[in-house]
Parts: C-alpha cells; structure tokens; sequence
C-alpha cells in the first residue's frame, strides 16, 4: 500500500512511502551514475533494436536497418584470410617442390599449411604425428612403399592408392592361399622365410629360397629390397605396414592386403596438396 | 592524537564590530565535502577552487609541465639500433613482442625485468608516502595533472573561482555558452592529445601520424585514441575529485604506509585554535591565528576543510598551504599555520619537546633496502643477461623413429634466439651419444668439423627441426641423457642444452 512519505529520525531518510505487513523501506536510491548508466543502456538498446537483428520471429528474426549477420562476417573474414594467403599460395601453384623446399619464406607458409592440412585430412589413420599404426604407414621414416622424394611423396597424395583416380597407385599382390598358389605348408615356410630376411637368428627352412624367386621376386626384387615401382616393400629392414612376426606374415601372404588411401587431387586444392607433400617430406624420412 | 575538529565554523554573521583586513580576501563558505555532510546519495556537488598562488603552487606548476612533457614528447625521442630495428627510444612493439627502452630491448619471455620495475615504482610510492603522505597524489599523479591542467583551461574562458560560481547559476545566454562551449572544445583537444600521445609508445610516432592524419592506422589506435580521449575528458573534466575519493584504490591502502612520523599536509590546531575573525590592530592573545578566511577551504580541489583533521579526501596537493601563508603573510603572522607535519610533532610541542623531522626509521629504511635490492638485481639481470638462448624440445610424437638401416632416429625443435643486432651463425653438436648423425632440415651449411651451421638473423629467433640418428648398437637403453650445444662461430658464446634420447625398450 502507498502512502505518504515518511521522514525517519533514525537514519534521517525519508520513506518510500510503501508499507507491506508494517515493514516500511527507506528510500535510498542508487548513486546517481548507476543510474545514468542504466538509463544509457535503455536508449542504446532502443537503437540497437532498430539497427542490429534483434527480435527472434517465427520464421526468423527482425534483419535490423545496419544488415549486419554474423555470419556475413565469418565469411568477410574468411575471404579475408584467403586473400591475405593468395600471394603465397599463387607462388606455391607456380613454383615445383624443389624450390618452394629451397626459398624460406615459401617453405615456411608450405609448412604451416600442410602441418594445418594434416590435421584435417590426414591424422585419421597416419596419426597426428604421422607415426601411422597396422595397416597405415609411418611417415617418419626413411621406408617409403611408392618412394619418398619429394615428387613421388606429391604424386601419392594426389592420385591415392586404389583410389578413383584413373593412375591412382595399385600394388595387386597375390592371395597365395585363395589363388591356390600355395600350399598351407608353404606359406608357413615362406612366412618363416619372411623373418628370417631381417632376424638373422633364424634359419629359413629349406627351398624357400626358390620359392621366393619363384614367386616373389618379380615384384619384391632377387635380393627382396622391394620396388617403388609397384609399391613392393622391402622385405629386408624389419619395418612392416601390417606386422613382421610369421602370423601376419602368413595371413599377408594368404590372403594378401589391399590398403587404401584417398585420391587427394579435387578434393585438396593443388596449393594444399604440394603443401602437404613438403610437410611430409620433412618429417625426416624424405630422401 | 586526540584533535575533535571544531564544528562551531559557521560563516561568520554580519556584524559591524569585526572589521576584517580590509587586504585578506575572505569566503563564507563551508567545505563542500564535509564529513558530516556527506551523503551516500548525493549527486557530485562541482568544486570551483580558487587559484592558489605560492611555493608550492610553483613547484606544482614545474611538475605539470616536466611530466606532460615526458608524457606527451617521449615517444618522438629517436635511438639508434642499427637496420631493421626500430629507432624509437621508448617503444612497446606487440606486433614482433620487443619492448624497446633507450639501450634496453626485452624480449617478452623477459618480462620479469618490467615486473621488477613495477615491483621498484611500488616500493618508492611506499617510501615516498611513509616519508611525506601523498606526495604522488598531491603532485605526480595523472589524474591530479590533468584535472590540473583542464582547470587551467576553465579558468582562463569562465575566470576564477567567483566568475565560475557565478556563470554557474546564470541563465543561459550567449555569452555563457560561447565559453562553455570554447573550454570543452578546448578540454576535447586536449583529450585527443592525449589519447592520441598513447598510441604513440605502441607504434613508430612519425609514421604513425601521416598513417592517422590519412585515416590510414590500424582500426586499434583509432580506438584507443578514442577509449583514452573519453576517459581524459570525463575523468578530468567531471570526475575529478570523485575519480581520487571513490574510484581508486591507493587512498584506502596508504594508511597502512603511514606512521605518527609521516609529513603531511596539516592543519595546525593547536597554533590556530580558538579560531575567531580577528581585526587589525586588535591583540593576538588568548586566540588561535586562524582567522576565519576560509581561503584554505576555497583553494581546495576536493572541497575539505583541511582543518577538520586529516581525510580520505585530501589528495595533499599542499595549495592550502600556499593559501593560508599568503594570510599569513598579510595579517603579519608567521607562516605555517598549514604545513607538512607530523602527528608526532603535535605531541612534542604539546609536551614542549622541540620539533624533529625523523625521517630515518625502520620503515623508510627498510623500503629503501627493498629498492636497492630490487634495483641491484635488475642491473645485475641486464649486465649478466645472455644475448644467445637456446631451447630444445624433444618430439614426442613419435618417440623415435626406427629407420630401414636399423637405425634409431629421434627429432627435436631447437630455437634459438639472438638477441644482438648482428646476424649470427651457430653450429650445432652433441654430447653424450657417439656415433650420431645430425641433419638440420632444409640446412646444407656445415663446418670443417661437418657440423650443421644455423644462421640466425638480427633480433630473431630461429626455429629449425634436428633430427639425429645412431646405430641400435650404439643404445644400451631406452633413454640417454644428452646435450644439444650451440656455439656462436665466433667463439663468443655457447649455450647448452640438456635433453633426452629415446630408443626401444
């Protein structure tokens, strides 16, 4: 209930004149700034209600007089960003791998760009630090299936492995067991023959020799260093894509392994991919 | 010290015995800001101090004009640092993180040198106000400056205190809004210099001014500017005293810094007291020498009364000072009645001790040890600060990397930061790991020792990837502690870096 303001003795404040249950408030109002405040940000939000997208609607929400979105900006920015890059990326599109390796100012912009690209496209099975895991190979390492200089690294990426591009890489190994090539018996020894190629404490079994010549050597080469040229890896140096112990090795050699890697040319702008192959090639194991 | 401020000092009544001196100028005013009146609620009543002329007003004068000057001219000073580098004397370049002072350059993972000096201002504004109150209040700090220099502005277009009281309470005719409006274009100006002067210690100043003149900055600076011109303007043109009494924080703490021995700005009661209007010629016994002018009470910037005692209010500016000796000086007493005391010396002359200045007690002397140690390893940092770091950090993804030859190979990131105005070159070598490979990615250049040499430019850091590979054999575990050591080719320094090798289990 309102009533008349009253004077309080004890603090020597008036009353607001509101009484609810004999409880009676002093008027204190709030320090003036407060105020002024407050009543700034009242006719600021008025205009901001008319110039910025303020109300939600049914379908929508009220546009505002300015037009501005957020995501117009994203985009600006975005565009922005892209254009700022455009002088390095146009460099990288004209320049081949040697060079842009060979100018520091491109290779750090190639550097920053593929370790970004990686990350989106690449980490999912080569791992963010490119260790790779079974099946996925590390690309650390100086053991290169289709090679590891700069250009092959570049033509990996863009045409994949059994990928849809029409020279996408493919490796067709044998499936020893289900083509019927081999025996059980023989895959177990060639299996132990495998091992023995990196493990000098066993001994291969007896014939196997000649079987590998036989069978393996068109494409894993007489002395079993592997050929680029089909994606044969070497046998020799005891770094394995599925797993050297003889298990795998005989599950490899019965079955063989088809991997398969994403052709990266449209999908991956050109810049991005020459990008990524020098980012890979200096992960350390580029020759 | 137990004073109770007289609340007895009502304007005086008109009355035809007391004839005042005719040459001392009196007000009928009381303080604005007395305690007793002092409401919660209350809107700011403005202040219109009176210009105060004397020793101190003088010094105060020298002191607007030294820092304004340091303030608004020291980032067009120019220093030489050779090509490439910038030739501001006083220059905080956040685009490549330098913070560039005369023959000093600190790099932002140095930053500790700034804390230090931040740690040093705050020991001396604890000497400084445990030897003589509030002396950076009073005379040094910004906000005083400049609520100094804008009433300088104010009282050259509306006049001095009377003529402001008065245009106050005019009516609004041209003539009132010709010089409202010419101070605050004038207080505008001066805001945007002063914004403006700001963003001057973060960018080369003369480019930075055909950059601002062609509405060609960066969108920051304008912004700046524009957040420092509001702030100069309604702080030292509104806020004023408000900005010392409610806003900042130092007033609050002080007391703690202070002691019976501290100087401050005081009102001598027991010299002035009974205060009474006294008449020329008539007899100065059994009275106190204050007269009642009031002039301490119109001069002052924050609207005390400095003879109600010492106030959170009083910023110690010393004007009272200067007013109530001009009084003095007048009326024919000694000067003094307002000067810097202590609360100690009331006590001795009340026990009839003489009067001392002790300045030197355990408090002063122990800030002052805090300066010199602070200072002492500041310097110390500097002198003995190396100009060539070094950091390695190990890949920890992969841990190694085990090469087609049996090989195990590890990779670093090693940086290393120059910090002289030359270009260097370093070579980099190992210790702790025999028979070890070492190939810097994308660096050919080696020594006759075929160590790989890294060239570092002026004032860069360079981050370069090691990868370093030894025979399995050579690995009798799966960690080994070593160091990675880089040694300027000129032999003028060398830098070691502990760090691991990892192989397989």
């Amino acid at each position: 209930m309102s009533s008349e303001p009253e004077y309080d003795e004890v603090t020597k404040t008036y009353t607001t004149g509101h009484e609810w249950d004999g409880i009676k408030e002093l008027n204190t109002p709030l320090p003036r700034w407060w105020l002024w405040i407050i009543y700034a940000s009242i006719i600021w939000s008025i205009g901001y209600w008319i110039l910025m997208p303020a109300w939600p609607l049914v379908n929508g929400h009220t546009k505002g007089m300015l037009g501005y979105s957020q995501r117009d900006t994203v985009n600006a920015e975005l565009q922005a960003a892209k254009d700022s890059r455009k002088v390095f990326s146009e460099k990288l599109l004209d320049a081949d791998l040697a060079t842009i390796k060979n100018t520091p100012d491109l290779m750090e912009f190639a550097m920053a760009g593929g370790k970004a690209a990686f990350g989106d496209n690449c980490s999912g099975c080569h791992g963010s630090g490119a260790s790779g895991s079974k099946g996925y190979p590390n690309l650390n390492d100086d053991d290169w299936l289709w090679g590891g200089t700069l250009n092959e690294i570049h033509e990996t990426i863009s045409v994949g492995i059994r990928g849809v591009h029409e020279d996408t890489r493919i490796s067709d190994m044998p499936a020893f067991l289900n083509d019927e090539i081999l025996n059980k018996g023989q895959i177990k020894d060639m299996a132990a023959y495998v091992v023995s190629l990196s493990d000098t404490t066993i001994a291969p079994p007896a014939g196997t020799h000649e079987m590998f010549q036989e069978n393996c050597a068109i494409c894993h080469g007489e002395n079993a260093k592997g050929n680029k040229e089909f994606g044969a890896p070497n046998l020799t140096d005891g770094i394995s894509l599925y797993g050297a112990d003889q298990e795998t090795l005989r599950a490899t050699i019965s079955f063989s392994r088809k991997g398969v890697m994403p052709t990266w040319s449209g999908r991956l702008d050109p810049a991005t991919i020459k990008s990524l192959a020098v980012y890979i090639h200096s992960l350390g194991g580029g020759v | 010290m137990a004073y109770e401020p007289q609340n007895s000092d009502t304007p005086p009544k008109k009355s035809p015995e007391i004839i005042p001196h005719a040459n001392v100028a009196r007000a009928k005013v009381e303080a604005v800001n007395k305690a007793e009146n002092r409401a919660l609620y209350a809107a700011q009543k403005k202040i219109h101090p009176k210009r105060a002329k004397g020793t101190f007003r003088t010094i105060k004068w020298w002191v607007m004009v030294v820092t304004l000057g340091i303030y608004y001219f020291s980032p067009w000073i120019r220093w030489d640092r050779g090509p490439g580098i910038p030739d501001q004397a006083i220059l905080m370049d956040i685009t490549n993180s330098r913070f560039y002072f005369f023959f000093i350059e600190i790099w932002p993972q140095e930053v500790y040198y700034i804390t230090g000096l931040m740690v040093l201002s705050g020991i001396a504004l604890f000497l400084v106000t445990s030897t003589a109150g509030r002396i950076w209040c009073g005379y040094t700090c910004p906000q005083t400056v400049w609520v100094d220099l804008f009433l300088v502005v104010e009282r050259f277009f509306e006049g001095d205190r009377n003529a402001r009281l008065k245009l106050d309470k005019a009516k609004w005719t041209a003539d009132k809004f010709a010089k409202r409006t010419a101070k605050h274009i004038s207080w505008l100006i001066i805001s945007v210099l002063t914004g403006g002067a700001w963003v001057f210690y973060f960018n080369d100043a003369p480019l930075l001014v055909h950059q601002l003149i062609a509405f060609d900055a960066p969108l920051t600076t304008y912004f700046w500017i524009m957040i420092l011109t509001s702030t100069t303007y309604l702080l030292g043109g509104f806020s004023r005293e408000q900005v010392c009494t409610y806003m900042c924080p130092w007033p609050r703490i002080q007391g703690v810094m202070m002691d019976e021995d501290t100087l401050s700005v005081m009102y001598r009661h027991d010299r002035g007291e009974p205060r009474a209007p006294h008449k020329k010629g008539e007899t100065w016994d059994g009275r106190g020498d204050c007269i009642q002018c009031r002039q301490c009470v119109v001069v002052c910037p924050v609207g005390i009364d400095i003879r109600d005692g010492m106030q959170l209010e009083c910023i110690q500016c010393s004007l009272c000072i200067d007013a109530c000796d001009s009084v003095m000086e007048q009326i024919g007493r000694p000067k003094g009645l307002i000067a810097y005391d202590s609360l100690a010396n009331f006590d001795r002359r009340a026990k009839g001790e003489p009067e001392k200045i002790q300045i030197v007690r355990p408090r002063t002397l122990l800030y002052t040890i805090f300066m010199i140690v602070v200072t002492g390893s500041i310097i110390w940092g500097l002198t003995h600060r190396a100009n060539l770091e070094v950091n390695v950090l190990r890949d920890r993804n992969p841990l190694f990397v085990e090469l087609s030859s049996g090989d195990i190979r590890n990779g670093y990131t090693v940086k290393i930061l120059n910090k002289t105005h030359d270009i260097r070159k370093f070579s980099l070598a190992v210790s702790g790991l025999d028979g070890y490979d070492i190939r810097v990615e994308g660096v050919l250049d080696r020594t006759p020792e075929g160590l790989p040499v890294i060239e570092v430019n002026r004032d860069r850091v360079r981050s370069v990837k090691v990868y370093l590979s030894v025979p399995r054999a050579q690995l009798s575990a799966d960690s080994k502690a070593i160091s990675i050591t880089a040694r300027d080719l000129d032999g003028s320094s060398i830098s070691n870096n502990a760090t691991t090798f990892r192989g397989p289990k």
